[in-house]
């Protein structure tokens, strides 16, 4: 199990390193499109842990269910 | 007890209830109510309860929440009809946590207890996301562990712990202006009492009329897994998007799994908001699954078990929103009501049906359907 940590941990340091020298190529300005409704990753937090738990109970996998969340910067 | 599930993938939902507002880059959540109702209603099982969201922001960079959550059970599965007779039950699960934001990343913290007549289940969540690239990658890290206790209905002294831990990895990433994507890694580990303790399996026993014999399934103590999902989404007119993803599964006890899901959004005027998708899914057996063993303690292990069987599975959903005219409702800023449906359809490869007739090995292969209904009513303040 602590070698399928040490992969996830090199790439978040990876990106934490190179982030300062990237320039956004989707433009601020650009990110409309992005924050319409339709575009929602999880429009409700309830809803999709429900019928993940729905998945769960009944089928033999589990996990990589949602998403990391954010990634526009609109802000 | 009606399965051992992970309690953990919920709890990581709940406590990232931010991903919900994917274009606004890294903010805490909003401050919003929710009150669910979901029904479960399929293969002799009917599931039914509410699920109560309560989000607040405590201060400007602290947010917290409380769910409350009920499953009321009505078993009489073809698993219960086989060898025991239906029951009824009941499981609570109440989850507390909160997410503090500190620039450009979100700590998260959470803690989730579960409990039913003879199971219970606690699990801690702590996670942090940090936003990169000039916000277009945000990075995510989970940690969950679980601690659940098993016991029987009719054996008060049985009692068998189980040990979970969870470590996620999660990047959402935007590739163009109409494009996001999102990535995600699980490995989960379980130690302890992984079976059902009511679960038997079957094996040939020429002294019985049948033909065959129950016996208490047994599994390995200790369970590894790992899942990877990748999924899209892409802006295609103003409140029209397409979405897809899928998911690729594999852990010690041989079950090897994928799954996809296709799906298209669509609003008018903003008042309503349609959602249809289809989503497929199949997996192989648990190497110590089997529907009929040759004999008695065959093996050291085994379990007939049909959620590790090979099987595939289908489900289509629509969902429609309706947004709801709030204009004068004092502090309430917005509200939606909301309903989905999702037809599910299971087909069994190796999971005979014992309840009808045949030789034993030769009854005809299992199947059955699901309608699973979520209404809701969502509100922003």
């Amino acid at each position: 199990m602590q070698n399928l940590l040490i992969v996830p941990v090199l790439l978040i340091a990876l990106f934490a390193s190179a982030c300062s020298n990237v320039e956004p190529w989707v433009k601020p300005y650009e990110r409309a499109n992005l924050a319409d409704e339709a575009m929602l990753l999880d429009r409700n937090p309830v809803s999709g842990a429900y019928i993940n738990h729905v998945y769960e109970a009944r089928e033999g996998a589990r996990g990589a269910s949602g998403s990391a969340g954010g990634g526009c910067g609109c802000n | 007890m009606k399965r051992h599930i992970a309690h953990l993938g919920i709890i990581t939902l709940l406590a990232s209830a931010w991903l919900g507002q994917a274009a606004l880059g890294q903010v805490l959540p909003e401050d919003r109510a929710d009150a669910l109702y979901h029904s479960f209603d399929g293969g002799g099982v009917k599931i039914t309860g509410p699920s109560i969201l309560l989000r607040k922001k405590v201060t400007k960079d602290f947010s917290a929440y409380a769910n409350y959550y009920v499953d009321s059970i009505s078993s009489a599965s073809i698993d219960v009809l086989s060898y025991a007779s239906a029951y009824k039950e009941e499981r609570t699960e109440l989850s507390v946590g909160g997410d503090f934001l500190l620039d450009e990343t979100i700590l998260s913290a959470g803690y989730t207890h579960s409990d039913e007549n003879d199971f219970n289940a606690q699990t801690a969540y702590f996670g942090v996301s940090q936003d990169i690239f000039g916000g277009l990658t945000t990075v995510s890290m989970g940690f969950s562990r679980g601690w659940d206790t098993v016991g029987m209905v009719n054996d008060p002294d049985f009692e068998q712990d189980v040990d979970r831990r969870s470590y996620r990895l999660g990047v959402t990433q935007v590739l163009t202006k109409n494009l996001l994507m999102d990535f995600a890694f699980d490995a989960i580990t379980d130690e302890g009492f992984l079976n059902n303790p009511y679960r038997q399996v079957r094996y040939l026993d020429d002294d019985e009329p049948d033909g065959y014999n129950w016996q208490p399934e047994i599994y390995p103590n200790t369970r590894t897994s790992s899942a990877f999902s990748l999924g899209g989404r892409y802006f295609m007119s103003a409140g029209s998007a397409i979405y897809g993803g899928g998911r690729v599964f594999s852990d010690t006890w041989g079950v090897d799994a994928w799954d996809a899901k296709v799906g298209y959004t669509y609003s008018t005027q903003r008042s309503w908001l349609f959602d249809l998708s289809y989503r497929y899914y199949t997996q192989t057996g648990a190497d110590f699954y089997s529907d009929l063993f040759e004999y008695e303690d065959q093996q050291n292990f085994r379990g007939r078990d049909k959620e590790l069987s090979t099987f595939t599975d289908h489900s289509i959903r629509l969902g429609i929103r309706y947004e709801l005219p709030v204009a004068d409702w004092g502090f309430v800023e917005r509200g939606t009501a909301n309903l989905n449906y999702d037809y599910m359809f299971f087909k069994y490869d190796d999971f005979r049906n014992v309840l009808d007739e045949g030789a034993p090995g030769s009854e005809p292969l299992y199947d059955m359907t699901a309608d699973v209904l979520q209404l809701y009513i969502s509100f922003w303040f």
